[in-house]
């Protein structure tokens, strides 16, 4: 088919003068090619160097731009006009992406990164650019694991990790970045030597601490993107406030028992966490994982999508990020469904009239510090797994009710007694004997004080004596065989 | 070279700092001469990209280059070039701009303030896109 192209004015002079050209073409594509083949000092100003239309450059067929039919499939007929139309766009020096002259690629680095530089959507310089990115990761947890993992086999040049903690046995069914021979170690060194592991020619930082409202901001001005891999919501409000106030995407992921969460907040384009949930939930009414347990897989996955995001943002896929989106992942249905979020504009810290323009006690925020102090007139008796040992081996009267769910008395349980789970022990008050004293005992004592306040609150006349650290101290102190879990 | 008068380029300055802290862009439309360009009139464009990107940069859409060479026809006139504004930052084009430029336009870019406009300078691709060069603006 014959379809005539036109020339705009500054590209004449690569066209030999001309402004219009007939080329025989059935795709807007083929017409592109058969111009600049018999001319191709055009080709540099229409295409880059992945072959691919500059993305500044705009092809008319006759009043449509090509991209919004078949892009450079886009059939063509006899008679039809192709028009060559720049967008303009520009952008001062200041802008940190292009400012930056980007890092040069070895040759090492060129074959380890093949996968990606064959693709446009990365390329030369998205490698470049992940080369020269920063990303701050709060926690070398379960989600912690596959992000550190992912982003440093992607190549993102400097990745830092902020943690306290030290690998104990019940992480490594969910935290792939530590093994077996790490245990005891703490998880920043743990972490690093696996990441150094994957990729020798990125740089790590760790940071042994607790993120506080102390050093958020110093953390956070030093990277571009951060990512939450918390497991509380103190540190979550904390990792939302800090990104909003330092203006940096915060690569959001949750996770309990089978259920995850991804979003990515963004003050600057979109919702930030507190735009979801202006308040924290009251403490205790939503369980840690610690205490409702987590499907090892579901970090995995959870995490896989917020490495995804972290790499998208540096690469500046602007609008198919998860900004304004919230993704729910359920494991157990293997179903993925979505929410759209929007800016509020009262949200207190990212709202047109923030009232949280500092940082602030997330501790307090959520209820910790208030939960933590006891109440003067519910004094909380105690008792260690040792002296609970000594009483009943002296051969002391008294019951000891677990307040533990029915699968975690299936992996341990102390020796004579009675299960009743926390959701239960008011309504099954009655089992218990009042006349005898009451050890009352859980996982690692909470709970167990849970449920003592809740029994004297409903009128329990009885003594009740919280056991200190649950069935993990017994196990530790009193009994080895018992597993901890 | 450019020729232009200097109550465009004012037009220039003066929409520069009016948009500030955005950036600004407009066409300049004129003809193409044996030794250059002559402007004729600078035709304001609003800035499409979304606010939060406003700031350091700028865009044109194809469908307003269109209505331009629509409007530059009809008063017998082409697209010579674009202007827009580096707020806070020096009047030189940035990688991007290279990235995002066609030789032979002129780029006329003013380094502006909160209150005032300060340096001006118009930017010519080389024909290879490995640079920009200074061009000569000639004030009538």
């Amino acid at each position: 088919m014959p379809v005539t192209i036109s020339i705009p004015a500054p590209l004449r002079q690569f066209a030999g003068g001309q402004s219009q050209f007939v080329v025989e073409a059935k795709t807007a594509g083929e017409a592109l090619d058969s111009l600049t083949t018999t001319h191709t000092a055009l080709r540099r100003h229409l295409f880059n160097d992945q072959n691919a239309l500059r993305n500044f450059v705009n092809v008319y067929l006759n009043d449509e731009d090509i991209r919004h039919a078949s892009g450079p499939d886009t059939p063509v007929k006899d008679g039809d006009t192709l028009m060559i139309v720049p967008s303009i766009a520009g952008g001062s020096v200041v802008e940190e992406e292009v400012g930056q002259e980007l890092p040069e690629l070895s040759n090492e680095e060129i074959m380890r990164y093949s996968r990606h530089l064959i693709m446009p959507e990365v390329g030369m310089t998205g490698q470049k650019k992940l080369k020269a990115a920063s990303v701050l990761m709060i926690g070398t947890g379960g989600l912690g694991a596959p992000v550190g993992m992912y982003l440093a086999a992607a190549g993102v040049g400097r990745i830092g990790i902020v943690d306290f903690d030290v690998v104990e046995e019940s992480n490594l069914q969910r935290q792939i970045i530590h093994g077996t021979k790490d245990l005891g170690r703490r998880k920043i060194e743990s972490a690093r030597d696996r990441l150094r592991d994957i990729n020798p020619h990125i740089e790590i930082e760790t940071h042994e601490a607790r993120l506080t409202s102390q050093n958020a901001l110093q953390l956070f001005a030093n990277y571009d993107v951060i990512v939450d891999g918390t497991d509380n919501f103190p540190t979550r409000y904390l990792v939302n406030d800090a990104c909003v106030l330092s203006k940096k995407p915060n690569v959001y992921g949750s996770i309990f028992r089978f259920e995850g969460q991804a979003s990515v907040f963004w003050a600057e384009r979109g919702a930030c966490y507190r735009c979801l949930y202006p308040e924290p939930p009251p403490p205790g009414l939503v369980p840690s994982c610690a205490e409702g347990g987590v499907l090892g897989v579901l970090p995995g996955t959870v995490g896989a999508i917020q490495a995804n995001e972290t790499i998208k943002i540096i690469l500046g896929a602007d609008s198919d990020l998860l900004v304004n989106r919230l993704l729910l992942f359920d494991a157990w249905t293997m179903k993925f469904r979505e929410f759209k979020l929007r800016k509020d504009p009262k949200c207190p810290v990212c709202g047109e009239n923030p009232t949280v323009t500092k940082l602030i006690d997330y501790e307090e925020f959520c209820g910790m510090a208030a939960h933590q102090a006891p109440a003067p007139d519910t004094k909380l008796e105690e008792i260690s797994a040792t002296e609970l040992n000594a009483r009943r081996l002296r051969g002391d009267k008294l019951q000891i009710i677990d307040v533990r769910e029915p699968h975690e008395f299936e992996i341990a349980r102390i020796p004579e007694t009675k299960l009743i789970p926390l959701g239960h022990v008011v309504g099954r008050m009655n089992e218990i004997n009042s006349d005898v004293e009451t050890i009352v005992h859980c996982k690692g004592g909470v709970r167990s004080a849970k449920a003592i306040a809740a029994l004297k609150r409903a009128g329990f006349p009885g003594r009740l004596v919280n056991l200190k650290g649950g069935i993990t101290a017994w196990s530790e102190d009193v009994d080895p065989r018992v597993p901890k879990y | 070279m450019i020729t232009i008068a200097e109550a465009q380029l004012n037009e220039i300055r003066e929409h520069g700092v009016r948009d500030y802290p955005y950036e600004c862009c407009g066409l300049l439309l004129g003809r193409y001469t044996e030794n250059g360009k002559l402007v004729r009139e600078t035709y304001p464009i609003s800035n499409a990209r979304e606010e939060s990107a406003k700031r350091n940069r700028f865009l044109i859409t194809p469908d307003e280059l269109m209505r331009g060479e629509r409007y530059a026809a009809s008063h017998d006139l082409e697209i010579v070039g674009f202007y827009h504004s580096h707020p806070d930052s020096p009047a030189v084009p940035s990688n991007y701009d290279l990235e995002h430029a066609w030789p032979t336009y002129s780029y006329i870019i003013v380094s502006t303030r909160a209150d005032q406009a300060t340096d001006l300078f118009s930017w010519e691709q080389e024909p290879d896109r490995s640079r920009f060069n200074e061009e000569e603006i000639q004030c009538q």
